[in-house]
């Protein structure tokens, strides 16, 4: 047993870690996400420079063969700066798709040109009906001689307004709910028939609703076999999971700092407000939330890639519901202890919370993965 | 023991609701429902509607303008007005400036004011934190200095609701440094337009404008406008502090609030049922109901000891900590509801609806996360939670 990071998984933190100081400062952050795009291409490039968007691929297909511990690591960095380019959507949820349900041909084309910066990725996997069930799927895609005929829509696509290519799920067989019978298929930004309205969702990040009205796609845009995709899709989820709970974990330490700053500085009452043993005890349970979710995204990274589908899934929704738990709580209790400073948009905390608010309702909340580890446990 | 409300006080109830109905702007209720933001203009026609009929004034006795109601009535007026979707009236000139200058002010003050006050026609708006000065009012230090017959305010005062609508501001400032610093408060009516106030918006997570910061830059004040003596501030504070006003609003708020998540709860499907057949979601909301009604009871007690002339004290921060939670609560399970559809956010529309736009998802789901953002500040905002602890904590069990 080691909990340690490797020589090199620490290097890889330390330039992520300097990465975030230099370029996420709380005002860096709300200049840059009150732009149209959003994020910055410039930064998306150094990403690239640094090897962190071929990180977690093959290196038979362009990537540097990171673990599921080397995501971790970058995405802890980046929650406690609150990163906002299309890291996740791209690598983790577009990436993702790829590697579990890609052709070894769409890999070899699409993965380098991911690892280059050059092709952004988008996962439509939510539809207005679906909640979080990824098996609701009510998108179809007919065939149509050698191609496919893509109709329906998917619903909040995190990071859809600048994505090139969506990876959907649509249904090619197979009843409204069925695991079988659903196919993830890749559709260009610009194909005839797609249009995606953007939108800032409440962390200051962009998703969009993209409408598939009649698109045609040849049988090279279907991911490995038709009506077996969910698997290769709930998978992608999964492992989408485990990086978020370390982006939370990041920012719920960055909260947790700011926090403990101002109750150790902020007086009232003749004295700091931390000096009230009702606000250390607060703060000892914020504390305590965050070493639980610690806890949790490592054990998220190091057995993510089970190869037995049920422990995956148990690894998955447990940290779920402690992500969800913790970031609930700790979100909560840090703007209650900021009182009305931490209530406004021109103050970092707000932020956070906001960021693990959504976190904590993505890919499933903590209700729904307690379902669901007990469904496999 | 009798919970019912008396023939009389139930045919009241049925005025009130004829009333609003009737004279309620259809606009209005309309933005009440979609959470969209009022204008000065918006809450000027309906504060002015209930001023003609003589309800704005509604804690005032009939020689001063008011309609001289029992608690009863009160309680009844604000639940029915919540519970049809009126706007909240911006209550500090009727119920803060008014009932001080009614017993603090001159009458030269009294003549100059109060009409305005009745009539809805001049708003106000009440500055009493600082930066440095929240939960601890009395570090305050908003700075009026005494220069022939005026006074001169330097200093700045945070967290003003609607301060961005107000003709007049009723503000606590510092006079005297020397003692302690109670004593050294003072009660000055300023108005909003006079040279030297400048008023900065605060946007708050939730991405509404409701509060904001105001500036004094040398801003002369008459000693006219000083209500009491100098140094008589803190007492005319908690003075105000007796004439907070009932918790029927608030319980009438919430039980609005679960209405709409229960037809989310029925529109909303999950596994091809609503939201509503689902057992785990029906506990939880039905945790709620209960909690709704045990803080309903508990503010209707209170009702009853304000009824009967006993002291209201550490009761009311029971039912403001409980109800400060239970909205948390339902706004955060109605987000819940909402599942991905809550996290679109559009600050133009949160605060002036879609307009032609179609909307993102469905209305109603769309500022589920705002208001649960919002709601954040009712465990914040006029006495944090852990501060009524600490009043329930001294004034009743003595620590």
């Amino acid at each position: 047993m080691d909990f340690e990071l490797s020589e090199d998984q620490v290097l890889l933190q330390e330039s992520v870690t300097r990465f975030v100081a230099d370029n996420y400062s709380f005002e860096q952050r709300r200049k840059l996400v009150d732009t149209d795009q959003g994020y910055s291409d410039k930064q998306w490039s150094q990403f690239a420079e640094l090897g962190w968007l071929g990180m977690p691929f093959a290196e038979d297909v362009g990537g540097y063969g990171g673990t599921p511990v080397e995501t971790m690591v970058v995405l802890e960095e980046f929650g406690k700066g609150l990163v906002a380019e299309p890291y996740i959507s791209t690598i983790v949820l577009g990436g993702g798709a790829l590697v579990h349900g890609g052709t070894a041909a769409q890999q070899q084309e699409l993965i380098p040109q991911v690892a280059e910066g050059n092709l952004k990725l988008a996962l439509g996997f939510a539809e207005r009906q679906s909640r979080y069930n990824l098996a609701d799927v009510q998108t179809k895609a007919e065939k149509s001689g050698v191609d496919y005929v893509l109709s329906g829509m998917k619903s909040v696509v995190f990071g859809a307004p600048t994505a090139n290519k969506f990876i959907v799920s649509a249904r090619t067989g197979g009843a409204a709910r069925d695991e079988g019978g659903i196919s993830l298929f890749l559709v260009d930004a610009d194909a005839s028939g797609v249009s995606v309205r953007g939108y800032p969702t409440v962390d200051g990040m962009r998703a969009g609703e993209v409408t598939l009205d009649g698109v045609k796609v040849g049988a090279d845009a279907l991911m490995g076999a038709e009506g077996e995709g969910f698997g290769a899709l709930e998978t992608t989820i999964d492992y989408a999971i485990a990086a978020t709970a370390a982006e939370a974990v990041g920012a719920m330490s960055a909260l947790n700092d700011m926090t403990l700053e101002y109750i150790k500085t902020r007086e009232q009452f003749g004295q700091p407000i931390g000096k009230f043993q009702v606000l250390q005890h607060r703060m000892v349970d914020m504390f305590i939330a965050h070493e639980e979710a610690k806890s949790m995204a490592m054990m998220a990274a190091m057995r993510i890639d089970d190869e037995d589908p049920n422990e995956r899934r148990k690894a998955a929704s447990a940290t779920k519901v402690q992500i969800a738990k913790s970031a609930r709580f700790v979100g909560q209790q840090a703007i209650q202890l900021h009182g009305g400073i931490g209530m406004t948009d021109e103050y970092a905390a707000g932020h956070y919370f906001k960021r693990l608010t959504m976190i904590d309702r993505s890919y499933g909340d903590g209700d729904y993965h307690l379902a669901r580890f007990g469904a496999v446990s | 023991m009798d919970m019912t409300f008396t023939p009389a006080e139930q045919a009241f109830r049925r005025e009130v609701q004829a009333f609003v109905a009737e004279n309620l702007p259809a606009p209005i209720a309309r933005k009440v429902a979609d959470g969209v933001e009022m204008t000065r203009d918006d809450m000027s026609t309906w504060m002015q509607i209930l001023a003609k009929q003589g309800w704005l004034a509604t804690n005032w006795e009939q020689k001063d303008g008011g309609p001289g109601w029992s608690t009863a009535q009160k309680h009844i007026f604000e639940e029915e007005c919540a519970a049809a979707g009126a706007p909240d009236i911006i209550p500090f000139g009727t119920r803060m400036v008014g009932p001080v200058l009614l017993a603090f002010g001159t009458p030269e003050q009294k003549a100059k004011y109060l009409p305005g006050i009745v009539s809805g026609e001049m708003l106000w708006c009440q500055g009493y934190s600082e930066p440095g000065a929240g939960s601890d009012l009395a570090q305050l230090q908003l700075s009026a200095k005494l220069d022939g017959d005026e006074y001169v305010v330097n200093g700045t005062k945070i967290w003003t609701t609607q301060a961005h609508m107000a003709d007049m501001i009723f503000v606590l400032a510092r006079t005297d440094n020397s003692g302690r610093k109670q004593d050294g408060v003072t009660c000055l009516l300023i108005d909003m337009k006079a040279p030297g106030v400048t008023v900065r918006p605060i946007i708050t997570i939730d991405g509404r404008h409701r509060f904001n910061q105001e500036f004094f830059d040398d801003v002369r004040v008459p000693v006219a406008d000083r209500v009491g003596e100098a140094g008589d501030g803190w007492r005319i504070a908690k003075y105000l502090l007796g004439h907070e006003r009932s918790n029927a609003a608030g319980v009438a708020g919430a039980v609005r609030m679960l209405k709409k998540l229960r037809a989310i709860a029925k529109a909303e499907r999950a596994e091809g049922e609503t939201l509503m057949q689902d057992q785990d979601f029906r506990r939880t909301l039905a945790d709620v109901e209960t909690r709704l009604e045990v803080l309903r009871m508990t503010a209707m007690r209170n009702l009853a000891r304000a009824s009967a002339d006993k002291p209201v004290g550490a009761e009311a921060s029971v039912v403001k900590l409980g109800m400060a939670e239970i909205r948390k609560d339902i706004s955060e399970l109605s987000m819940q509801a909402g599942a991905y559809y809550a996290n679109p956010f559009d600050p133009k529309a949160i605060r002036e609806g879609w307009g032609n736009q179609q909307p993102i998802g469905a209305d109603y789901i769309f500022k589920l996360a705002p208001d649960y953002f919002e709601m954040r500040a009712r465990s914040i905002a006029g006495g944090s939670n852990e501060i009524q602890k600490n009043i329930i904590a001294k004034r009743t069990l003595g620590l």
